[in-house]
């Protein structure tokens, strides 16, 4: 399955800047070992030494949160979209 | 519409003549008490916006002083004012557009010994802090007082924007259970911001926090807004109340302020 995934601007120095790669599996976690096969650097980023995703990085499929779906087992179909939501603080600076 | 002079009635009255605010809906917003957390990038915007409208009290809490480079999108404050208090310099602004507005400025940081005093009097939280500690701070002193918080973050091209409303929708814990550790995530000092971008997500903030008050429309409970301004895309994310979260679950293991600094990390635990 060809999914989209979104990179939020902390982490798109890993995709030379894109905010929008392709990426293929049949679960969400599938598609994000895809991504670390072709942009390095993003398990690290997204996961613990637990192997957990990082609690302060939500990874939603299409516009539902996966914590509340069946979570990395979640199935993807063609054309479905990843984002990668990390907590941001900026406002007042 | 007794109660308002004709001048007041001149003044608010393109939201007068709308269905949705008509005078029973200027009156609440006349009575509203907002708490505006920052008069920075998002709260500069927000606040001006909420003081045109006429909110009838705006509490503003900010620690720092103008800097010069705080002008390229702080928009409450000016050139001459480089050097005061942001609380001053918002207050004479938000004076000067609608002296109607009653403001009351806390020069201050937001801790664990204040905040529950400061949003006791306030009916609504505007938040656009720049830190994580302050925000998970202002969420649990809002969960435990039942204050609805209009919540706003920024990061150099990128917005969110959302309301947690305690006990109806999620709160600030649900969707980030956990800061990330300092220096994993820039800060706008360090990363930079396109000055435009905090303006289009306070004035978000500001039109939500009226919603809430006027009681029209869907406000943005327990969904996420994210702007992308490079791509110029709007997007909306379902976010959900964690039945397990500390602080607004079903059974809260938070029941009272802790040190915020120390849960990020940038402090080592007491023994």
């Amino acid at each position: 399955m060809a999914v989209k995934v979104k990179i939020p601007t902390p982490l798109q120095r890993l995709t030379n800047k894109q905010s929008q790669v392709e990426a293929e599996g049949f679960t969400v976690g599938e598609v994000l070992a895809d991504l670390e096969r072709n942009f390095p650097g993003f398990k690290e980023r997204l996961y613990d030494e637990k192997g957990e995703l990082r609690r302060f990085i939500n990874i939603f499929l299409n516009e539902e949160d996966v914590r509340f779906l069946e979570g990395l087992n979640t199935t993807v179909k063609d054309g479905d979209e990843i984002s990668i939501i990390p907590a941001v603080a900026g406002g007042s600076l | 519409m007794a109660d308002f002079t004709e001048d007041q009635i001149i003044r608010y009255s393109r939201h007068i003549v709308l269905p949705q605010v008509g005078g029973k809906g200027q009156k609440k917003i006349r009575e509203s008490k907002v708490l505006l957390i920052g008069a920075g990038g998002l709260g500069s915007p927000a606040g001006y916006y909420l003081a045109a409208a006429g909110v009838g009290r705006l509490g503003i809490v900010d620690q720092d002083e103008v800097d010069l480079s705080n002008l390229q999108r702080q928009i409450l404050h000016r050139t001459a004012d480089i050097g005061r208090p942001k609380t001053h310099s918002a207050r004479d602004r938000i004076i000067e557009l609608n002296p109607d507005v009653e403001v009351v400025p806390y020069q201050t940081s937001l801790t664990s010994d204040n905040v529950m005093e400061i949003i006791e009097d306030y009916d609504l939280v505007v938040n656009g802090c720049d830190n994580f500690p302050t925000r998970y701070l202002l969420n649990d002193a809002c969960v435990l007082a039942d204050k609805t918080i209009v919540d706003g973050s920024i990061f150099v091209f990128e917005g969110q924007a959302t309301v947690f409303k305690p006990h109806v929708g999620p709160c600030y814990r649900c969707l980030y259970p956990e800061p990330p550790p300092p220096g994993m995530v820039p800060s706008c000092q360090e990363a930079g911001v396109l000055g435009v971008l905090p303006g289009i997500i306070g004035s978000i903030q500001a039109m939500e926090a009226l919603k809430l008050i006027l009681e029209i429309g869907e406000p943005l409970i327990g969904r996420l807004l994210l702007y992308d301004a490079l791509a110029t895309e709007f997007r909306i994310l379902k976010i959900r109340r964690d039945p397990d979260c500390p602080v607004c679950g079903d059974n809260p293991t938070i029941t009272e302020l802790i040190d915020y600094e120390e849960f990020c990390g940038l402090r080592p635990a007491r023994c």
